[in-house]
């Protein structure tokens, strides 16, 4: 956890008045207000990873209330959780879920084995990271990791978030993360 | 039925010789030539006193010393309770042996993934088309003498800063990054200071970020204890 300082939300002054409040600061600080505290990750799982995916939606870790729910659906989704061992079969459809999900979006590699391919990583059949098809925001080291640490890297996602100069970026006044897996050098059928 | 009168029974009713083996560890077998393979499961599933109705399980193995692959099929009768193991060998370089995908319909996936991971093609089958891999797969992975292609649809193979590990780990070439096999995102700080650049390590710790967040710590992943362990 960073301090507070860094909080955009402290820039946020609330200026009481006899009749209530008035709140001055940036414009992005209210849009990335909204937006980190509704981040919507997409229930998808492609290994053991996502049973501790499900327990983190579970009572006792409770994400509901930092706003984190879950969507079937990549179109309403915020956050792409890569949880469990990704095999080169599954490669071009975790990279078309992505594709789908509007922007802004975000990637949590989630465990050993989409960090670096883990245990599997001298398999024929295991993609070595998920980060060679994604751009990754965040990584959580752990075999599986635990429901604590996959809720840290949401909120760690919401950290990204809420310090995000979210208006430069919907006029295209930052640069796009490089793309580990251009469209251009996907050698994969349409269709697949 | 012991095995050995099964075995019997099936030389008497082939009419040909069946070799047989209870020596090994495991269950006895018997094995037949190849051009003799649909011959022998059907008389091994019709034969009443045999009546092996269900395929167990069929499998396919690589013995690249012999030049040969062997596809072996465990049989069990509910009927007579007994069970029976069965094998064939076919030519490495043209592996081709009958299905027996008529006779027992479950043997229609188990073709599949012996074709899928040793190339061994079955003449017959209805559908012979890869099981587990995908189908623009380049070669048999289960064949001893595999080699990973370097990429896969334009992905790598290799992670950056790895050294690859051969087949069957005889010779396993020195995994520099074994140990931290995590990208670690929270490095590039104390890394500046540190002289250590000897090895080509360090998987890309800043590659794959996105720029706009500026704060580097924003995005170090919390290390949890058992993290680091894996492999």
């Amino acid at each position: 956890m960073s301090s507070s300082d860094d909080m955009v939300d402290d820039k946020v002054k609330v200026e009481q008045g006899p009749n209530g409040g008035a709140v001055a600061g940036p414009i992005d600080s209210l849009f990335n207000l909204a937006r980190k505290n509704s981040l919507w990750y997409l229930l998808f799982g492609t290994a053991c990873c996502a049973i501790e995916l499900m327990q983190t939606g579970g009572p006792r870790t409770d994400t509901d209330r930092f706003g984190m729910v879950f969507r079937p659906t990549p179109r309403q989704a915020d956050v792409l959780i890569l949880a469990g061992t990704i095999t080169y079969k599954m490669a071009s459809r975790i990279r078309r879920l992505y594709d789908q999900m509007a922007e802004p979006k975000y990637v949590i590699s989630m465990g050993s084995c989409a960090n670096t391919g883990g245990l599997f990583q001298a398999s024929y059949s295991v993609l070595k990271g998920g980060d060679l098809i994604v751009p990754v925001d965040v990584y959580l080291p752990g075999c599986p990791c635990r429901p604590e640490s996959l809720t840290e890297g949401l909120m760690l996602v919401q950290q990204i978030i809420e310090k995000e100069p979210w208006l430069k970026k919907a006029w295209g006044k930052v640069p796009a993360p490089k793309d580990p897996w251009p469209e251009e050098s996907r050698e994969c059928k349409d269709d697949s | 039925m012991t095995p050995e009168a099964i075995k019997d029974l099936l030389a008497a009713k082939l009419a040909a010789d069946v070799g047989w083996n209870d020596e090994l560890a495991g269950d006895p077998f018997a094995t037949v030539e190849a051009d003799k393979w649909h011959e022998a499961c059907r008389i091994a599933k019709d034969e009443p006193e045999l009546f092996f109705d269900f395929l167990r399980a069929q499998t396919g193995t690589d013995y690249p010393d012999d030049g040969s692959i062997e596809v072996v099929v465990h049989l069990f009768s509910y009927k007579n309770r007994h069970s029976f193991v069965l094998k064939t060998r076919v030519d490495r370089k043209k592996p081709l042996v009958q299905s027996v995908q008529d006779l027992w319909p479950a043997a229609n996936w188990y073709e599949r993934e012996i074709f899928d991971l040793l190339g061994v093609e079955f003449s017959g089958h209805p559908d012979l088309r890869r099981l587990v891999l995908p189908e623009d797969w380049v070669g048999h992975p289960l064949r001893k003498d595999y080699k990973e292609q370097d990429s896969y649809q334009g992905i790598s193979t290799l992670r950056p800063g790895y050294a690859r590990v051969e087949a069957g780990g005889k010779k396993k070439k020195k995994k520099k990054k074994a140990k931290t096999a995590e990208p670690k995102p929270e490095e590039p700080k104390p890394e500046e200071s540190k002289p250590e650049e000897s090895k080509p390590e360090e998987p890309k710790p800043e590659e794959p970020k996105p720029e706009e967040s500026k704060p580097e710590e924003s995005k170090i992943s919390k290390p949890s204890g058992d993290g680091e362990d894996e492999v």
